[in-house]
């Protein structure tokens, strides 16, 4: 087995800390709609664990507020984040997290895109593709020990 | 010989290893209490049991021996003979070197050592014996735990109890103990330790001693302590803390000065440590050394001393967290964490010793004068970096903390900054004659250099709180020759003018907020050290009321304004500065009470009203001016509004009311009762009421009768029982005058009342405005008198508000429900002054009730047609609606009789609900006579019922629920502990049954709808242990309740109750059962489209739901899943929060199949 680290030092940023919403629209208008926007997805999957350090993707800065596209009527959201090296192999884990997460916290109408960012890994045309071809991700759920390392990533994220 | 032989055994069973604890613990009882009883004497004790002492066999001899000291212990109130004693301890004494039963000997000797002198004790040179003894065969270390704590409590005894004797020991004794505490590691055992070196430093406090020859070695020992490092993982375990081990270690350290040499080098060493505790504990050591060290001993460790507190604190102090706006703050607002303040502190403790040397340190110091010399450049807040705020505070903290400790230090600190620093504030000195050249005026005019300005407001500071600490000590302690006094004095004037004119240009937050403390430090001192004048006084007084008035733009000058009037106000009250006083109430006061009642409206209202307020919690004297002002404000709006129909003043005059009884009256009555105060207003408002006859509105100003009303309650409330009475008989009078009162006819004569009451009705149906305010108000005095306050005429009263209750008066309501609350038992002495005891009372009103609502629906529906038939002819198209409007309002009056009843635990309370219920089921009967209802009640009976049902079925949330208005602790209810559980388990046995049993659909949803009523405001507790049985029933109510969307309060408090069973271990017991039921109820309200929070919560409700044995709830869980998946797509986000977290609990009940 790879007992070596990939990126065996990360540098570490400092949490971002989570905006209050404004609460008293609540309670003015019972029937309002509170669409579901940049920060709620955020929330849902700045928590991830990272696979290989017990940081989250948001204090690796894997995952931030702006890589995060939402269009609430379209029903459509695209995730792009950043492996913190180049030749990271973990990238795919971290992408099939994030796409499990999403599967799981947002409503079945939405369709959801996860990239890496442009130019931040050697092989990031086929990473895309792996991620976003639905029997291949399908195919890695069925492994017990791929979902088991998921599940553990995404442990934290269920505040 | 029964004595003996029961003797006999119980030595024998103690004795006996085999036996259990328990066993043994019985005999030694048996044993002590024959000893005890005289039934057996010690020495008869020893006889019967010479064998078990003596005997070669080591464990009987072991087990012996400790039954002997066991029992000795139990005895030490007994008084023995000294010949006994003497050989007991002779023996126990010898036995401390037969190591194999050393326990025995322990206990024996330390039963013996503790008793007391009149219970007879044990000699010098028998306890000397014991120390030799002790010193010679004991080796301590070697010993299990329990053994060294009896060890060490032994040494104790000795060391505390015979010092004398044990003294001449010597070297024998310190270096016995060395040996014995060294390398201790047990906590218990530790704190024994220390506390016996303690001890013994008081037993040779000479320079000679055998403790100065032998003190680094004891120090060796004791030293390896600190810092204590605590790591036992349950304190509770042991009962004692790492804070107890410390403070026992600090006393042992700073026991004896002979440790100096040894530990200041120490803790001066571990201050460097990068452990923040070990940082704080050698702070917190330094400080409780350095005092019982004393300063010569002190004098050489002094430079390092300020060296090391001058690191602690600029190392420690974190970034400014609190702005200027906040309450708290110190200096800039630096957050000292707990190593500064013990820094700080033990500046505190070395100052104070040796003021000279530190205070010269200090002066000399380099970094201060580093500071002071650089400070031109820290010329406004804003542009200093971080670290010239932090140093600026830290210095500042510095010279308050050195000024602070003396008058002789004050002095020595003014004297070397004082002058500089008024130099850089441009501020020269005050020459001779006392006048300033006119440059001095526009040198004022200039900004302010803030650097300066903040020290400067700290030495201000320091030395006003100083001064003000001396106000016991004859004034002559702080004289005006202190040099302190005459610099301020000189500058005071300048000062105060700098500060004014700060105040009044400066666009900057600390500017503002430096200069207004000045101000108010400057106007704060004592009045024999004070440099002001009362001219300048005034003139500071006066610039701040300017701002109250003016400048009530600028929130943050407004407020520190306001703030450092009231700090004024209080200051010179507590301190009983008549002059002052006076000077404040013509320039504070007046004005500010004349501001509330101009007819300014360049200021608003509401800052008005907050200074008013504010400025009069500051003393007694002015709030008790205030309250004058408001009231006649309030006196002259509301007599402007009885007279003329007065458009404006409605808002304002409920605003001042609002102040009146939210602000003014609650601090009144805090400080002491004012029944004069108080009784003013409800009787000055009362006969307004009276004076005014005729009310020329026509307009319903509900607003302002409520608040009136509040008001009238409070001050009432507040009152003491004879004013209230004094407010009653106004009150009475001048409703009896009212033009609707003329009850007499109709009071005697039952039979007709039905006729009458009718005519009343009537005749209330045409009140004017003014009567219904003077039946309000005299409702809510009703409402808020105590106990104890007879009322008058109870009778008449009594059917006034029945009448007006029918009109739907709620207050009569309250009132009614009051009285019979308050309303003294039969036997009351009280019972003459009210003319009609509480039973009386009650029979008036039920056969009243009898007449309008009760007697099973029949007479009610009567009642209810004639009425409508009359009114009919008025207004013939209202008719269905008016024909259940007085049984509404029927059932909402006796329901506030019935909460009156439930407060106080009177069994009519049960007649009360017996009524609601009747009603409850009404429609089951007409069901089951259906004929009946054919032939007489018409139509319109299907018509009337829905509405006053659903209202009787509310009556109970009137019941249970907690009223702000009435029949609450504030108004003197008479409140029995425990009411709600108590009616909840009557009604539960009566409602279960009901609700099962009954099939038409009306009336059970009714029923559980009163049923919600009552279990949504019931404590948890007596519910969980109901559980199995509600559960089906709440099951029922949601889903009924799931259907109006009126409904939508009860049903969320009812599905609170849901969720505080389901998240309580016992209660998920109980729901096991009904876990399909629960989970198929609470999927249904996921998608409840009128509430927020009922989705929230049932969903919530399902994810300790998932903590259910996995055998019951695994059916569910698709069911669930998909219900969820919905609600992932929920309007709300809360809810999809919630549906996040609960999707994952039900998913991860079983492994990875997530897919559908």
């Amino acid at each position: 087995m790879v007992s070596e680290l990939i990126n065996a030092n990360p540098i570490v940023y400092e949490k971002k800390e989570r905006r209050a919403r404004s609460a008293p629209s609540d309670y003015s208008d019972e029937y309002a709609a509170e669409p579901i926007d940049q920060q709620e997805v955020f929330d849902h999957v700045r928590d991830i664990k990272d696979p290989e350090h017990p940081y989250s993707l948001e204090e690796l800065k894997v995952i931030t507020e702006d890589a995060i596209e939402v269009d609430d009527v379209q029903s459509y959201v695209r995730v792009t984040f950043t492996p913190t090296v180049e030749h990271c192999s973990m990238a795919t884990i971290i992408g099939l997290c994030l796409r499990v997460k999403l599967l799981r916290s947002l409503p079945s109408r939405y369709k959801v895109d996860i990239r890496v960012a442009p130019g931040s890994h050697a092989s990031e045309a086929s990473v895309n593709k792996q991620l976003n071809d639905k029997e291949r991700v399908a195919a890695a759920l069925e492994n017990p020990n791929l979902v088991d390392m998921v599940d553990e990533c995404l442990a934290p994220s269920y505040g | 010989m029964a004595e003996s032989s029961r003797l006999g055994q119980s030595i024998d069973s103690f004795v006996d290893a085999s036996c259990s604890l328990t066993q043994q613990a019985a005999s030694l009882d048996t044993i002590t209490s024959l000893v005890k009883n005289d039934v057996l004497s010690v020495e008869g004790l020893v006889r019967e049991m010479e064998m078990y002492l003596t005997t070669t066999d080591n464990i009987i001899r072991a087990r012996g021996i400790l039954l002997l000291g066991e029992v000795l212990a139990r005895l030490v109130s007994k008084p023995l003979e000294n010949a006994t004693i003497h050989s007991l301890i002779g023996f126990f004494t010898d036995r401390l070197a037969d190591w194999k039963c050393l326990r025995g000997a322990l206990v024996g000797c330390l039963a013996l050592m503790r008793r007391k002198r009149d219970a007879g004790m044990v000699t010098d040179t028998d306890a000397k014996a014991v120390a030799h003894s002790f010193l010679q065969n004991l080796q301590v270390q070697s010993l299990g735990q329990h053994d060294r704590k009896l060890c060490f409590e032994l040494l104790e005894c000795l060391l505390e109890c015979y010092p004398d004797s044990v003294a001449p020991l010597g070297d024998e004794l310190v270096y016995g103990i060395c040996e014995a505490v060294d390398s201790e590691k047990d906590p218990q055992c530790l704190m024994l330790t220390f506390r016996i070196i303690e001890v013994l430093a008081r037993l040779f406090p000479d320079q000679s001693g055998p403790l100065a020859s032998f003190a680094g070695d004891l120090f060796e020992i004791l030293g390896c302590y600190f810092p204590i490092h605590f790591t036992h993982p349950k304190a509770e375990d042991l009962g004692i803390k790492r804070d107890d081990l410390s403070e026992a270690l600090t006393l042992a350290f700073s026991s004896t000065p002979f440790f100096e040499p040894f530990a200041i080098p120490l803790l001066l060493e571990k201050l460097s440590s990068s452990l923040p505790f070990a940082k704080v504990d050698s702070l917190k050591y330094l400080s409780g050394c350095t005092l019982k060290y004393g300063a010569e001993r002190m004098l050489k460790h002094a430079g390092a001393i300020w060296l090391a507190i001058k690191d602690a604190i600029y190392n420690s102090i974190q970034e400014p967290a609190l702005s200027f706006t906040s309450e708290s703050l110190v200096g800039l607002g630096f957050q000292e964490n707990e190593i500064a303040k013990e820094a700080l502190t033990l500046l505190q403790r070395v100052i104070v010793q040796n003021d000279s040397l530190y205070l010269s340190l200090i002066v000399k110091d380099e970094d201060i004068n580093m500071i002071l010399n650089t400070i031109t450049i820290y010329e406004s807040y804003n542009d200093i970096y971080l670290q010239g705020k932090l140093k600026l505070h830290v210095v500042g903290r510095f010279l308050s903390i050195s000024a602070r400790s003396s008058i002789a230090s004050c002095n020595r600190v003014f004297e070397s900054y004082f002058p500089r620093l008024m130099e850089i504030l441009g501020l020269p000195v005050k020459n001779l004659s006392g006048d300033h050249s006119p440059i001095v005026s526009s040198l004022i005019s200039k900004r302010l250099n803030f650097g300066a300005l903040y020290l400067c407001i700290e030495l201000l500071a320091s030395y006003r709180d100083l001064t003000a600490g001396f106000k016991e000590i004859a004034s002559k302690s702080i004289s005006a020759s202190e040099t302190c006094y005459s610099m301020l004095q000189s500058y005071s004037n300048l000062l105060t003018k700098a500060f004014c004119s700060t105040l009044a240009t400066s666009p900057q937050d600390a500017d503002i907020y430096f200069a207004a403390k000045g101000l108010q430090i400057l106007a704060t001192f004592p009045g024999y050290v004070s440099p002001m004048l009362t001219s300048e006084f005034e003139s500071i007084l006066i610039t701040f009321m300017s701002i109250i008035t003016l400048h009530f733009k600028k929130t943050l000058l407004w407020k520190l304004s306001l703030k450092a009037l009231v700090n004024i106000g209080s200051f010179i009250d507590e301190y009983h500065e008549s002059e002052k006083v006076s000077s404040y109430m013509g320039v504070v006061v007046e004005k500010i009470v004349s501001l509330v009642s101009l007819d300014d409206f360049t200021m608003p209202f509401p800052l008005k009203l907050e200074a008013i307020s504010g400025i009069g919690t500051s003393g007694l004297s002015y709030m008790l001016k205030i309250v004058q002002g408001l009231e006649e404000a309030i006196y002259t709006n509301l007599s402007e509004f009885y007279a003329h129909e007065n458009m404006k003043s409605p808002d304002i005059t409920v605003r001042l009311l609002e102040c009146y009884s939210n602000k003014v009256l609650p601090w009144i009555h805090e400080n002491g009762s004012f029944d004069e105060v108080l009784l003013r207003f409800p009787v000055n408002v009362w006969s307004q009421i009276e004076s005014h006859v005729d009310f020329s509105i026509q307009v319903q100003e509900m607003e302002l009768l409520d608040a009136t009303m509040t008001a009238m309650r409070h001050a009432v409330a507040f009152c003491s029982v004879e004013s209230q009475n004094k407010i009653i008989q106004k009150a009475y009078s001048v409703l009896s005058s009212s033009t609707f009162f003329p009850l007499k006819e109709f009071t005697s004569l039952t039979i007709q009342f039905q006729l009458g009451g009718l005519q009343l009705a009537q005749k209330i149906d045409n009140l004017s405005y003014r009567d219904e305010w003077i039946l309000s108000l005299f409702a809510s005095v009703v409402i808020a008198a105590r106990p104890q306050t007879p009322i008058p005429n109870l009778k008449e009263i009594l059917q006034l508000f029945m009448t007006t209750i029918l009109k739907g008066s709620v207050p009569a309501a309250q009132a009614l429900g009051s009285i019979v609350n308050k309303l003294g038992k039969e036997s009351n002495e009280l019972k003459i002054s009210s003319d009609c005891a509480l039973e009386e009372a009650l029979e008036t009103i039920f056969r009243t009730k009898l007449w309008n609502s009760h007697d099973n629906g029949a007479v009610m529906k009567c009642s209810g047609i004639n009425n409508g038939s009359e009114m009919s002819f008025a207004d013939s198209c209202l008719g269905v609606v008016n024909n259940n409007l007085p049984q509404i309002h029927a059932i909402t009056g006796l329901s506030w009789i019935g909460k009156g009843l439930l407060l106080r635990g009177h069994e009519k309370v049960k007649d009360v609900t017996m009524i609601f219920l009747e009603f409850l089921l009404e429609n089951n009967k007409s069901d089951a006579f259906p004929l009946k209802q054919n032939s007489l009640e018409s139509s319109c009976e299907l018509d009337l019922h829905p509405s006053v049902i659903k209202s009787a079925a509310d009556a109970f949330r009137i019941l249970m629920s907690d009223s702000e208005v009435c029949l609450n602790r504030k108004f003197h209810a008479v409140i029995r502990p425990l009411y709600k559980q108590r009616f909840f388990s009557t009604m539960m046995p009566i409602l279960q049954p009901l609700i099962m049993k009954n099939d038409s659909s009306l009336s059970r949803s009714m029923l559980c709808r009163a049923f919600a009523h009552i279990i949504s405001d019931t404590p948890l507790t007596p519910i969980l242990s109901e559980a199995k049985k509600l559960i089906p029933i709440i099951l029922d109510c949601l889903s009924m309740l799931n259907k109006d969307i009126q409904d939508k309060d009860i049903l969320y408090s009812l599905l609170l109750v849901l969720s505080g069973i389901l998240t309580d271990k016992k209660g998920q017991e109980a729901v096991i059962e009904n876990a399909h039921h629960v989970v198929n109820n609470l999927t249904k309200l996921i998608v409840y489209p009128h509430m927020m929070l009922v989705r929230e919560t049932a969903i919530q409700c399902l994810v300790a739901m998932s903590e259910l044995p996995h055998a019951r709830i695994y059916p569910m869980r698709i069911q669930v899943l998909r219900a969820i998946s919905n609600a992932l797509n929920d309007p709300k986000r809360a809810v999809r929060q919630e549906a996040v977290r609960c999707r994952q609990a039900w998913a991860s009940i079983a492994s990875r199949s997530l897919h559908f």
